[in-house]
C-alpha cells in the first residue's frame, strides 16, 4: 500500500512498484480475472474487426440514442463491480465472529465499502438515469437529438473517464478508506496521506463535469426542442421528471465540485478549509456535501418515478391518473429536496430548533411522494392491467418503496435519529429506497424500452427468474439489517464481538446470494434474448400499446427519429394519434439536418483522465502537459465550424419505405 | 376529414431547417448559473471562515482599498468596452469589434496584473493561503475569479483569431454573445467580491 513517507521521483511522482498490490491474493486474483476477461474481449473485438465499427458508429457518435445505450452499458458494467464489493462485505460480516477476523484486512474492507458506495451512486445509478433520459427524452418530445449533441458525447466520456479512474485504483495504489462522502478530517492529508482520497476526488471531479454538462444539455433540450403543440402540461411525465432532475443536477453538482475543490486544496496546497487547526471547519464540509448529496438522491429517484408513471399507464391501458398532481408533486419534491440536507447529521448538535425545522421539511416530502403512490394505484384501478415484466417491477417497487419511505420518516424524527444515526437501520433504509426504487425502476425501464432500442423484446422467462430472485433476495438481505439497526449495531464494522448477531448476518449474506442469482438470471435474459432476437422481433415499433411519441417511430428508431416532426394535440400524443387513425406521411420527404460525429469528446475525456491520474500520483510534468494538451485540443475543436450535414431526402424516403413495408407485413400476419 | 388532412394536422409536413445554435443562449445561461453556484459556495465558505484568522493577519492588516479600487475600475471599464464591441457587432463592423475586444483584453490583463501584484505582496508578508482559514477562503474565492478572467482572456484571444478568419458569421456572433455574458457575469461576481470580501472585510 501507499506509504506516506515514500519517495517522490520527478518522473513518476509517487508511483512505484510498491503501488501494485501484488501481495494481496484477492486483488491479484481479481486482476487476473479482469486481465483474462479483458484480453479475451479485446481479442474478440480485434478478431471480428469491430474496432472501426465501434469507433465510427458508437464512440464518436453524437446520436442521443447511442449515447444513452452506452450510458446503460457503463452502468451495467460498474454495477457488476459494485455488487462484487457488496458480496465481499456480506461474506466478511457473516464470518467475522468469535475471534475470526474474516478474509478482508481492515484497510481493504474500508476501501471496499467506500468504493461500493461511490460506484453504486456515481457510476451505476447516475449512468442508468442519465442513459434513460438521454435515450427517451428526445424521442418523447418529438426531437431529432439533444440541444448540444457534441457536448452529450463529451459528457458520456467524462463519466466513463471517472469510472476508469475508480477501477484503476483497484490495481494501482488504493482507493479511499473514508466512506463514500469522504468526510474530513479523516479524508484530510493528516489521516489519509495515500492516493486513495485523491482517486476519489479526481474520479468524481472528472465525472462531475460530464454530469453537469449533460444536465445543462437536457434542460435546454426539453425547454427548446419540444415538438409544436407540446405545451409544458402536455409533456409526458417521464420528460417532466427528467426536467426536474436536470434542474437538480445543475443546481447541485456545482456544489460538489466546489466542496471537492476545497478538499483538494487542503490536500494539495495545504489550505485550512476543513482542518481541525488554523480555523478550519470540518462540519462545513459535511454541510456543503449534503447540500449536494440530498438533491442527489432525488436526481436518482425522480426520473424513476417518471418510468413508473409511463409503465403504469401503458400496462393499465389508461391515461395516467392525476397527471397535473403528478407534475406538481415532482416540482414540490424538487424544491423541498434543497431544504432537508441537515437531516443527514442531526447529531451535529445544531440544537432543537434547527433539527425540528429539518425534521419537518423531511417529513413533508412524504406528502407529494404519497400523492404519486396514490396516482399510480388509481391508474391501475379499473385498468386492464397486463403483468408484463415492466409492470411486475413497478408493483414490486410500490410494495418495497413504501416501506423504505416509512422508515425514512422514522429517521426524520430527530430524537429517533439520535438512536438510529450511523446504524444498520439507516443502511437498510437507503438500500430499501435505492434498490426498491432506482434499481427496480431501472429494470422496469430496461424491459420497457429495450424493444425500442434494439427492435426486439426481452425474453420474459429469465426476466421473471431474475425478478423472483431479486425481490425476495432484497428483503432477505436487508430485513436483518433493519432489525440489527434497531438493536444499535453500527455500520462500517469489519468484525463483531457479539456472537448473537451472526445469524442475522448469515441471513443477509444468503439474501445477497439470492440477489446474485437475480443478476445472473438477468445476464442470461440478455443473452437468450439476443440469441432469439428473430423470434422476439417487433416490427411495429409499438410492442406494448404505448401512449407517448417514442412508440410512434420504428424500433430501433432511424438516426433522425422522426421523418416529419409530429404536431401534438394531447397529453398522450401517440395514443391520441392512434385513436384518430392518423396515417404516417408517405411522401414529400425533405433532407434532414443532423449533427456530425466527432472524436473530440473521446480525446478530451482521455486527456482529462491522464490529467487526473497525474494529479493523483503527483506526476507534475504529466499533469502540466496534459492540462496544456486539454486546452489546446479544446481550442482546436472550436476551429471546426463544420458540425452538421444533411441526410438526403432520398435516403429518408428509402428508410421510411422500408418501415412501410415492415408495417404492412405485420398487419398482414 | 380526409386522411391527408388528418396527417397534415398531426405532422409538420413543411418543416424547414432549424437554425443551428437556437439553444445556445439558454444553454449558456444555465451554465453561467451553475458557475454562479460554485462562486456561491466559495462565498459561503468565506462567510463561515472569513473571521477565522488563527491569530494571523486580518483584512485590516492586509487589504489596500485604493489598490483594489483601481483594480475594480479596470474590470468595470473592461465590461463597458466589451459592450462597445457588441454595439460594433450589431453594426456589422468587424474592425470595430476587434478593436474594442483588444481594449477589453488590455483592461482584463491590467486587472489580473494588479491582482497578482496584490497576491505576491500578501504571500511575501507571510499571509499565505496556508496561514489561516480566512486566508484559505480569501485566496480561493479571489483566485477562482482570477482564473475565470484568465480563461476569459484566452477565449477572447481565440475569438479574435476566429473573427479574422471568418468575420461576423452567425457562429461567431453567437460566440461573441456567450463571451459577453461570461465577461459581464465575472464583473458581477467581482462586485460581490469587492463588497463582501474587501469592503465588509475592512469594516469587520
Amino acid at each position: 500500500m501507499t506509504n506516506p513517507d515514500q519517495t517522490w521521483s520527478p518522473l513518476l511522482g509517487r508511483l512505484s512498484l510498491d503501488a501494485i498490490p501484488y501481495h494481496e491474493p484477492i486483488l491479484v486474483a481479481t486482476f487476473a480475472g479482469v486481465a483474462v476477461g479483458g484480453i479475451a474481449l479485446l481479442g474478440v473485438l480485434t478478431y471480428y474487426r469491430l474496432w472501426g465499427y465501434l469507433w465510427k458508429n458508437w464512440f464518436t457518435s453524437v446520436d442521443h440514442k447511442k449515447i444513452g445505450i452506452m450510458y446503460m452499458v457503463l452502468g451495467l458494467v460498474m454495477f457488476l463491480r459494485g455488487f462484487a464489493d457488496a458480496l465481499l462485505m456480506r461474506t466478511q460480516q457473516a464470518v467475522a465472529f468469535n475471534g475470526n477476523d474474516g478474509f478482508l484486512p481492515a484497510h481493504h474492507y474500508d476501501q471496499v465499502f467506500t468504493a461500493h458506495g461511490v460506484i453504486m451512486i456515481f457510476f451505476v445509478a447516475m449512468p442508468f438515469v442519465t442513459g434513460l433520459m438521454n435515450f427517451v427524452v428526445p424521442l418523447q418530445i418529438g426531437a431529432r437529438d439533444v440541444s448540444f449533441p457534441f457536448l452529450n458525447n463529451f459528457s458520456f466520456w467524462m463519466t466513463t473517464a471517472g469510472a476508469v479512474l475508480v477501477m484503476a485504483s483497484l490495481f494501482i495504489g488504493e482507493f479511499a478508506q473514508t466512506g463514500w462522502l469522504a468526510y474530513p478530517p479523516l479524508s484530510g492529508l493528516a489521516y489519509s496521506p495515500g492516493v486513495g482520497v485523491d482517486y476519489y476526488i479526481w474520479a468524481l471531479q472528472i465525472a462531475g463535469v460530464g454530469t453537469t454538462l449533460s444536465g445543462i444539455n437536457l434542460i435546454a433540450t426539453i425547454v427548446k426542442l419540444r415538438a409544436p403543440g407540446m405545451t409544458m402540461m402536455r409533456m409526458p411525465v417521464f420528460t417532466w421528471t427528467a426536467l426536474c432532475t436536470n434542474v437538480l443536477i445543475v443546481a447541485s453538482f456545482p456544489v460538489l465540485t466546489a466542496v471537492l475543490a476545497m478538499l483538494s486544496l487542503d490536500r494539495y496546497v495545504g489550505t485550512d478549509f476543513f482542518t481541525n487547526d488554523f480555523g478550519g471547519s470540518p462540519m462545513m464540509y459535511v454541510n456543503l456535501i449534503w447540500i449536494w448529496g440530498h438533491p442527489e438522491v432525488y436526481i436518482l429517484i425522480l426520473p424513476i418515478f417518471g418510468v413508473f408513471s409511463e409503465v403504469t399507464s401503458t400496462f393499465s391501458g389508461k391515461r395516467l391518473f392525476g397527471y397535473t398532481s403528478m407534475v406538481y408533486a415532482t416540482v414540490v419534491i424538487t424544491v423541498l429536496s434543497y431544504l432537508v440536507w441537515l437531516h443527514h447529521f442531526f447529531t451535529m448538535g445544531s440544537g432543537a430548533s434547527v433539527n425540528s425545522f429539518f425534521g419537518i421539511t423531511t417529513m413533508v416530502i412524504s406528502i407529494p411522494t404519497g400523492a404519486k403512490m396514490f396516482n399510480w394505484l388509481f391508474t391501475m384501478y379499473r385498468g386492464r392491467i397486463r403483468y408484463e415484466l415492466p409492470m411486475m417491477w413497478t408493483v414490486a417497487f410500490m410494495f418495497t418503496f413504501v416501506i423504505g419511505g416509512m422508515t425514512g420518516v422514522m429517521l426524520a424524527v430527530p430524537p429517533a435519529d439520535f438512536v438510529l444515526h450511523n446504524s444498520l437501520f439507516l443502511i437498510a433504509h437507503f438500500h430499501n429506497v435505492i434498490i426498491g426504487g432506482v434499481v427496480f425502476g431501472t429494470f422496469a425501464a430496461m424491459n420497457y424500452w429495450w424493444p425500442k432500442a434494439f427492435g426486439f423484446k426481452l425474453e420474459p422467462f429469465w426476466g421473471k427468474v431474475s425478478f423472483w430472485c431479486w425481490v425476495p433476495g432484497f428483503w432477505l438481505a436487508f430485513a436483518p439489517l433493519y432489525v440489527m439497526g434497531l438493536m444499535g449495531v453500527t455500520r462500517r464494522m469489519r468484525v463483531f464481538d457479539d456472537p448473537s448477531l451472526q445469524p442475522y448476518f448469515i441471513v443477509a449474506a444468503l439474501g445477497a446470494g439470492l440477489i446474485a442469482c437475480g443478476i445472473g438470471a438477468m445476464l442470461v435474459q440478455f443473452a437468450v434474448s439476443i440469441l432469439h432476437r428473430e423470434a422476439l422481433r417487433d416490427e411495429t415499433g409499438d410492442p406494448w400499446g404505448g401512449r407517448t411519441l417514442e412508440w410512434s417511430t420504428s424500433s430501433p428508431p432511424p438516426e433522425y427519429n422522426f421523418a416529419f416532426t409530429p404536431i401534438i394535440h394531447d397529453l398522450d400524443a401517440w395514443a391520441e394519434m392512434k385513436s384518430q387513425g392518423v396515417a404516417r406521411p408517405l411522401e414529400g420527404f425533405r433532407p434532414i439536418h443532423m449533427p456530425r460525429s466527432t472524436g473530440a469528446g473521446v480525446i478530451l475525456a482521455g486527456i482529462s483522465m491522464v490529467f487526473g491520474f497525474a494529479m493523483i500520483w503527483h506526476i507534475w510534468w504529466l499533469a502540466g502537459a496534459s492540462l496544456a494538451a486539454l486546452l489546446m485540443t479544446a481550442i482546436a475543436h472550436t476551429f471546426n465550424y463544420d458540425r452538421s450535414y444533411h441526410i438526403p431526402a432520398d435516403v429518408v424516403a428509402r428508410t421510411e419505405a422500408e418501415r412501410t413495408r415492415q408495417l404492412a407485413l405485420t398487419e398482414g400476419a | 376529414m380526409s386522411t391527408a388532412d388528418l396527417t397534415a394536422q398531426y405532422y409538420d409536413l413543411n418543416e424547414h431547417d432549424h437554425p443551428e445554435g437556437g439553444s445556445t443562449q439558454l444553454g449558456f445561461w444555465i451554465y453561467l448559473m451553475s458557475d454562479c453556484l460554485i462562486f456561491a459556495m466559495l462565498f459561503a465558505a468565506f462567510g463561515v471562515l472569513g473571521a477565522n484568522y488563527a491569530a494571523g493577519p486580518g483584512p485590516k492588516d492586509l487589504f489596500e482599498l485604493p489598490l483594489v479600487a483601481v483594480n475594480t475600475a479596470m474590470l468595470l471599464f473592461s465590461s463597458i468596452t466589451y459592450g462597445f464591441a457588441m454595439i460594433e457587432m450589431q453594426r456589422g463592423r468587424v474592425g470595430g469589434v476587434k478593436f474594442w475586444l483588444v481594449v477589453t483584453a488590455l483592461f482584463g490583463a491590467a486587472f489580473l496584473s494588479i491582482e497578482m501584484y496584490e497576491f505576491s505582496h500578501l504571500i511575501a508578508d507571510g499571509a499565505t493561503p496556508q496561514r489561516s482559514a480566512f486566508l484559505s477562503s480569501f485566496f480561493t474565492l479571489v483566485g477562482t475569479h482570477g482564473l475565470h478572467v484568465t480563461f476569459g482572456l484566452v477565449w477572447l484571444g481565440v475569438l479574435l483569431v476566429q473573427l479574422s478568419q471568418h468575420g461576423l458569421i452567425e457562429a461567431n456572433r453567437r460566440r461573441l454573445l456567450c463571451l459577453s455574458m461570461f465577461w459581464h457575469f465575472l464583473d458581477l461576481v467581482w462586485v460581490g467580491v469587492f463588497t463582501f470580501v474587501y469592503l465588509m472585510g475592512t469594516l469587520r
